[in-house]
């Protein structure tokens, strides 16, 4: 009992952080940089433990995503729903890739991610966004083993015992 | 494992096709209707309750940092900096000083000249809250809100010019668009030559474009930019940027010439939100008073035309 309520909190408390990660200021130069750390924990989620995310969850964690850091309504929760759907339809392939191959399929999303933020700025009419936009899913995919390895090693702590 | 293996191959799971399409179908008609309507502010103001005490917490860790950095700085670099802000404090009040007589001798000639603009400035400090919401949309966050009387549309300037304005009002905080933002523009006058035109964001925080000056026009290296307070949503005269590099655009029609902006866009913790609406421009009022005193001149003239309902009929 205690324990499941544990993983929901350490559920709820990883996406509350990647937001607060996601907001944290840094220095001007290393801002684009920034990997989209929801996204990332969202698709740690949507690999280890598919029974709690779908694409409704994905699409709600979404619309939190712009009511903190969004312009548009709905666009992160587009760019979440379609991250979410890819790693779902692949799950079974991606979980027992090695570590390298898993952050490549990482790399994809990102680049698709940044794609998907691209056609909806340009439906919205704002103008293109420079080179430096598309540094951030390569940062995202050098981060990613950390994020895989350190949620991984919280989560079995948190359920010591449990087969 | 096998079982649960072809499961999520081969069944439509939580991840149908159908879902996908109607999360997308939803996500899309919220946006469309967003992108005409700005629900995301009512809705952002609506929940601002929870989003405000986020941007607190997410700021915290560069508040901490920062009050350390204060905390363990040496006696020698704070000595130092108080120096250097003597000096600057004192030049400023030379300054400030003198602009006292040119205040004076700017009244009495404005007197003599019956204008009605005037300079006075209404402020409101503000604090940034430190945190990014988007690196590609250049936003800040400030401390202040509605409940502090702040508006959509108030300038936000720092010590050295023009930061940006403020879209979007909380209860305790708001968010200002800088004018580096790419869909920022701003009109302004070359101080030297009295050209206008207009200065847009690049998306880079220390660039603003002017696209489209006249090829013959008057422009130079190292021109300071100035709001030049058309299209009444920037008072006139304050410090936007300076010219960096000219060239001809694409189109061989016109120059182009990138600028730096004046204010410190990167740098500023505490910003001054304005509070005058921006003055009434273009020429003065004309002198309804020529001729004979009144009581010689009998009954008054019909229409008697405010120097505002004048101004107000100029406005685009």
């Amino acid at each position: 009992m205690s324990r499941n309520r544990n993983r929901t909190w350490f559920f709820a408390g990883s996406l509350a952080f990647a937001f607060l990660l996601q907001l944290m200021p840094l220095p001007q130069s290393l801002l684009p940089l920034k990997p989209y750390w929801v996204g990332l924990v969202l698709i740690y989620w949507a690999i280890e433990s598919p029974e709690h995310i779908g694409l409704g969850f994905a699409f709600l964690v979404g619309i939190a995503g712009d009511l903190l850091i969004g312009d548009l309504l709905a666009e992160q929760a587009l760019r979440l729903v379609i991250m979410t759907f890819i790693v779902l339809r692949f799950r079974a392939r991606l979980r027992f890739f090695p570590m390298w191959q898993q952050a490549l399929a990482v790399l994809a999303l990102l680049l698709n991610d940044r794609i998907v933020v691209i056609m909806i700025r340009g439906f919205a009419g704002d103008p293109m966004p420079s080179l430096s936009f598309w540094l951030s899913p390569l940062v995202g995919t050098v981060f990613w083993p950390f994020v895989f390895l350190v949620l991984d090693d919280l989560r079995s702590r948190l359920r010591v015992g449990d087969s | 494992m096998a079982r649960n293996d072809t499961a999520t191959l081969f069944a439509e799971g939580t991840a149908s096709t159908l879902r996908l399409i109607v999360y997308l179908a939803l996500a899309a008609t919220l946006m469309v209707l967003d992108h005409r309507a700005g629900y995301l502010e009512d809705l952002r103001r609506a929940a601002g309750a929870l989003v405000e005490p986020v941007y607190r917490i997410a700021a915290l860790p560069a508040d901490v940092a920062r009050a350390t950095r204060n905390a363990v700085v040496s006696q020698d670099t704070l000595a130092r900096e108080n120096r250097e802000l003597r000096d600057a404090l004192l030049l400023a009040q030379a300054k400030l000083n003198r602009l006292d007589a040119l205040v004076a001798q700017n009244a009495r000639l404005k007197d003599l000249l019956d204008a009605q603009v005037s300079l006075g400035l209404s402020v409101q400090l503000a604090r940034l809250i430190d945190v990014d919401l988007d690196p590609f949309r250049p936003r800040v966050v400030l401390n202040v809100g509605s409940n502090q009387g702040v508006t959509v549309g108030q300038p936000v300037i720092d010590a050295h010019g023009i930061m940006g304005q403020v879209v979007e009002v909380l209860a305790d905080t708001s968010i200002a668009m800088l004018i580096t933002d790419p869909t920022h523009a701003i009109p302004v006058v070359v101080e030297r030559s009295g050209l206008r035109t207009i200065a847009y964001g690049t998306g880079a925080i220390d660039r603003l474009e002017l696209p489209n000056i006249p090829i013959s026009a008057d422009v130079q290296v190292g021109d300071r930019l100035v709001t030049s307070g058309l299209g009444g949503r920037f008072p006139a005269g304050f410090p936007v940027g300076e010219i960096l590099s000219i060239s001809t655009d694409a189109s061989g029609l016109f120059a182009a010439a990138k600028a730096r902006p004046s204010a410190a866009l990167d740098r500023s913790g505490d910003v001054l939100l304005l509070r005058d609406q921006p003055q009434p421009y273009g020429a003065p009022a004309p002198i309804d008073e020529i001729g004979p005193p009144r009581e010689l001149a009998g009954p008054a003239p019909e229409q008697k035309a405010t120097p505002r309902a004048v101004s107000g009929e100029r406005q685009p």
